[in-house]
């Protein structure tokens, strides 16, 4: 008995606190449908696709090469970011360029994303800075297997 | 005596409204106000032509869905009872509401229209005749399933049913001592008087522990959260393993009807039912002197809206509990009923009791 009356003053602090919250964040969403603005909301959400949330600096979305000054893709077809990559989700091929200051470029520049694990090995190991995750696209989706295969070297 | 009739059916029809569509509005208002606890924002994308008043079409796209559903009973479940179970379920829980006073009479065309269905001798004993019979529910889904996960549910159902009705009638038995009446429109009529003058005559203020009493074990009959045993989720899934569609919805649906036939017991006999506080036929009348006259058709109006409010704030504090328990285990259960809740409802009788004898 007087541990069910112990019990029970805890079930009424339990209480109070949720009861606490219902009240503070039903007062910040009355004010909001009345256009009062407030330095905090009433909640925590936020509504996915209507609303984004800024990605932070240093997050790591889809790959994108960086392109030359003169529109073609700054990658040398060294392969490092194909020998480093644990997943094994790149594919390069690399071709001869015409001009002798470049020497390659990559015919083929291919991410397969139904392997990638997002690990940044590739943005890490090309001396070129070429290969970069910064395109912010995090809505990586497709209905089919091969839709998640995404060429690189086309702009 | 056609018009007598007549009355009686549009009465029924009104109150069964309010009831449904109250209990459809629960079904969003549980949403919305466990999301706001968790701050978080709940269901809001229903939408009819781009409208979407925070959600409030939600309830009407649950039905659809619900109403789509395939209909399916088990081979080897057993057909007539599986298909009478949720259909008894409802019936109990929703017959009590006739018995309920929304307010006191109106006069209309030089007749006098009391805001109850029934005014019935022994109302009290009758609604918890049905909401023990309630119970059938139960057994008979999950008999009628041959699961066994759903006949543990439902075992379990009638156990903690049975357990917590003995608190529930002790709890009452004090307010049948104070309260002069078993009908539930004398007991709020009762409840319109002064304590020392300055305090309406509630239930609560004459059983506070007999309030406490009956709350408690109310909760625990409406089988949700904290004393969901019956369902179980996490566990056993529950009596309606083997339902689905609008049978599942069905027994979903009673489940919010009797958190409102709770609201609405604990409003009647315990928090006045449709009186407001100093508000007698004529108008306000304070206790500290003072007041003003309200137009009889205002007072008429001020009642049943104060009887509504009642209900809603029970219907809210019920869903705040809901989600703010976790829920206790099958002993725990079984102790709070017979260890807490029908000692204290025999502390509180015999304290009634002496208290009354002394006077």
């Amino acid at each position: 008995m007087r541990k069910s009356l112990i019990v029970l003053k805890e079930l009424l602090r339990g209480a109070g606190i949720t009861a606490r919250h219902f009240f503070v964040n039903m007062t910040f969403h009355i004010l909001k449908r009345f256009g009062v603005r407030t330095k905090r909301r009433g909640a925590v959400t936020i509504q996915y696709p209507d609303e984004r949330k800024a990605l932070s600096a240093r997050h790591r979305s889809l790959h994108r090469i960086r392109p030359r000054d003169d529109g073609k893709p700054s990658c040398v077809a060294c392969m490092l970011c194909v020998t480093v990559c644990p997943s094994e989700c790149l594919t390069v091929e690399a071709a001869e360029d015409d001009d002798p200051e470049i020497q390659k470029y990559p015919a083929r520049f291919v991410v397969d994303l139904n392997r990638c694990c997002f690990c940044g090995f590739c943005v890490e190991a090309c001396p070129v800075d070429a290969i970069r995750m910064d395109t912010g696209e995090i809505r990586l989706s497709a209905s089919s297997r091969s839709g998640l295969v995404i060429p690189l070297d086309k702009p | 005596m056609l018009v007598d009739a007549l009355i009686v059916l549009v009465k029924v029809v009104l109150a069964l409204a309010w009831t449904l569509l109250l209990a459809l509005f629960l079904t969003w208002v549980e949403r919305k106000e466990s999301a706001v606890m968790q701050d978080r924002i709940g269901a809001n994308r229903a939408s009819v032509l781009g409208l979407r008043l925070i959600g409030l079409f939600q309830p009407f796209a649950d039905a659809i869905k619900m109403l789509f559903k395939e209909d399916f009973a088990p081979t080897f479940s057993q057909r007539a009872l599986h298909w009478l179970a949720p259909a008894l379920s409802f019936f109990f829980v929703a017959v009590p509401v006739i018995a309920v006073p929304f307010g006191d009479s109106i006069h209309l065309f030089g007749r006098a229209i009391a805001l109850q269905v029934v005014d019935l001798n022994a109302a009290l004993l009758f609604v918890l005749a049905m909401l023990s019979l309630g119970i059938y529910g139960i057994l008979v889904s999950g008999w009628a399933s041959s699961n066994r996960f759903a006949l543990i549910g439902s075992l379990r159902g009638a156990a903690q049913l049975i357990s917590y009705e003995v608190a529930l009638g002790l709890s009452l038995v004090g307010l049948i001592m104070v309260f002069p009446s078993l009908r539930l429109s004398g007991i709020v009529e009762f409840q319109g008087g002064m304590l020392f003058g300055f305090l309406p005559k509630w239930g609560i203020f004459l059983q506070p522990l007999g309030f406490a009493v009956f709350f408690l074990a109310g909760l625990a009959e409406t089988k949700r959260v904290p004393f969901d045993m019956p369902e179980g989720e996490s566990e056993i899934i529950g009596f309606y393993t083997e339902y689905g569609g609008l049978k599942f919805g069905l027994f979903m649906f009673t489940d919010f009807l009797e958190v409102i036939v709770l609201s609405a017991l604990a409003t009647t006999l315990f928090f006045g039912g449709w009186q407001v506080p100093w508000l007698g036929a004529g108008g306000f009348v304070f206790p500290w002197g003072g007041g003003f006259k309200v137009a009889a058709w205002a007072v008429t109006l001020l009642r049943v809206l104060a009887f509504n409010l009642k209900v809603f704030f029970f219907c809210w504090l019920q869903i705040l509990l809901r989600w703010t328990y976790p829920r206790f285990r099958y002993d725990q259960v079984m102790d709070f009923g017979w260890k807490v809740l029908v000692p204290l409802g025999a502390v509180n009788l015999l304290a009634t009791g002496l208290i009354l004898a002394a006077r």
